[in-house]
């Protein structure tokens, strides 16, 4: 898509932190030696080999430190759906055991891993949450059993921004003789974790999401966990993901984390006051609410949803006017499906494609909330004139044949 | 993912609203892909004795695509005959446009659906008329 000509110029208002978010120049002075001066093969043997091995254990050291965890425990990747891939496939395909637990909510790096092995004939069960975007932990117990190897759990949703009680779960699952794993890619960072007090035995986290590189993610694997590599190769990371280590992106990925967890208290308490703002000025808009719990839930999210009107309208006119957002409308998804956290807390189909997402970081300030407050309601308004819908207008006939084999051809086959 | 022509459409989109004492009314969509339109058209004759569409507008609930398409295709549709208009196409309608993401072609599909049942609604009408 071209650049409008309608953006303001001086407009580059960014609230998808969800999304990724920008390097830290912190970071990225760290980074840079590791691309031109030490440029060794971490597993050289000569003196280009060693600093570049010196830098990489550095990190892990670091990155243990953050999560309360021990250096061993940390293993490299290529980001958070890696992680996942390697914690689900590697776990499961090792053991006797073939159940594998885990939401309805989770990413879709979890989720399409889950359905994956249940094709391979693993027994795969996915809970549901309550329209407050929770996981019960009735439920969770009632499911976990004699034949269930892994529990796996998100700790926060990317879209809702709602907080799983991972603490209790990973209680529930050290009683029950259960592994525990979560997709940890939206809290590391920004919320506490402590893998011996919450009892987690895996963690996927992804640098990009907090002010590290793209590229650079890490999988914490409690010691004396069986697991399987995914990947063969040159032996790296204990034989469990080979690969030329990443050398930058696992620096940077480890000063990103340092700064993230010194600068947590600070920033979440900047953030939930933004946030706090914003959302109180955009339910002020007609027929508008927020999407899952309001507590407990990311310092940075607010999920919001509007009726009558269609999500990826309201983010390109809200690009037009310098402004970055996302939204769990099927029209901007790759499979042209609804968002399934949406569905998954009980938003009919027509609210689903209604979501707003503004997710606030470190280069947010008042001014920025208050220009979106400023910019919102005129968009809103704008598609509302467009859109045939309003209250009391029926859209039953609509609703027919709803999650029935969504057939009918959307185009050529979008993978 | 799309053209500076559907962004401009989408922008400042053509004959949006209802009309009063519409001839007939199309209401085409599905609340699970996010795509609600209705077509409204005004049949008159022309000097030829020719049905046309005097006037349409449309009311879109659904993505950028969907506004785009729906609105391009009130553009192109008015003033033609009817037999003319139901020829129109989900090709001629992403051609107008400069082209449409494959997955987002089904849009061009829905509003020409609309415009159709439009049609058909006004000859059951006057079916029933005469």
């Amino acid at each position: 898509m071209k650049e409008s000509k309608s953006r303001p110029m001086n407009k580059r208002i960014y609230m998808d932190h969800a999304a990724t978010t920008p390097l830290d120049k912190r970071v990225l002075k760290a980074m840079l030696p590791y691309f031109s001066e030490k440029f060794g093969n971490a597993s050289s043997l000569h003196f280009f080999g060693t600093e570049a091995r010196e830098a990489v254990e550095k990190a892990r050291e670091d990155i243990a430190k953050a999560i309360n965890a021990k250096p061993g425990e940390i293993f490299f990747t290529a980001g958070g759906t890696e992680s996942d891939n390697i914690a689900l496939q590697g776990v499961m395909k090792a053991g006797k055991r073939k159940g594998l637990i885990t939401t309805a909510i989770e990413h879709h790096a979890v989720l399409y891993t889950a359905e994956r092995l249940r094709k391979e004939g693993f027994n795969v069960k996915f809970l549901p949450v309550s329209s407050n975007g929770i996981v019960e932990l009735d439920a969770l117990e009632k499911a976990v059993g004699k034949e269930t190897a892994l529990v796996s759990v998100m700790h926060a949703n990317n879209e809702i921004g709602t907080i799983q009680p991972i603490g209790e779960i990973g209680k529930l699952c050290r009683a029950q003789s259960v592994l525990f794993h979560t997709d940890a890619v939206q809290t590391v960072g920004k919320e506490k974790i402590d893998v011996e007090k919450m009892n987690i035995d895996l963690l996927s986290a992804s640098a990009h999401k907090f002010y590290g590189p793209k590229g650079a993610g890490f999988l914490h694997i409690r010691q004396g966990t069986k697991i399987q590599p995914l990947m063969h190769g040159g032996g790296h990371e204990n034989g469990l993901r080979p690969g030329t280590e990443n050398v930058a992106g696992i620096v940077g990925m480890a000063e990103a984390l340092k700064i993230a967890v010194k600068e947590m208290r600070e920033e979440n308490a900047k953030e939930r006051r933004l946030r706090g703002r914003l959302i109180d000025g955009c339910l002020k808009i007609e027929d508008s609410w927020l999407n899952g719990a309001r507590e407990p839930r990311l310092s940075c999210n607010a999920a919001l949803g509007f009726d009558f009107v269609e999500g990826e309208s309201m983010v390109l006119m809200l690009s037009d006017r310098g402004i970055a957002a996302s939204t769990g409308s099927a029209c901007s998804s790759k499979s042209l499906e609804p968002s399934h956290v949406l569905r998954a807390i009980g938003l009919p189909h027509v609210k689903c494609h209604g979501s707003l997402r503004f997710t606030l970081g470190r280069s947010t300030t008042a001014k920025d909330v208050d220009y979106v407050l400023e910019v919102l309601p005129g968009i809103v308004e704008r598609l509302r004139k467009i859109s045939p819908l309003r209250k009391g207008v029926d859209i039953s006939e609509f609703e027919e044949n709803i999650d029935e084999k969504h057939e009918h051809m959307h185009g050529q086959n979008e993978d | 993912m799309y053209s500076n022509k559907v962004m401009e459409e989408f922008r400042h989109p053509h004959n949006i609203g209802e009309m009063k004492n519409p001839d007939g009314v199309g209401k085409v969509g599905n609340a699970q892909c996010g795509d609600l339109m209705w077509v409204y058209i005004k049949v008159a004759k022309n000097k030829k004795g020719e049905e046309i569409i005097k006037d349409i507008k449309v009311k879109t609930f659904g993505c950028v695509a969907a506004i785009a398409t729906s609105s391009k295709l009130t553009e192109m549709a008015k003033g033609m005959a009817l037999e003319e208009a139901l020829k129109i196409n989900k090709e001629k309608i992403a051609k107008e446009l400069g082209g449409l993401p494959p997955i987002k072609m089904h849009c061009s599909v829905l509003s020409m659906d609309g415009l159709r049942k439009a049609i058909e609604d006004y000859r059951n009408k006057k079916g029933k008329a005469d």
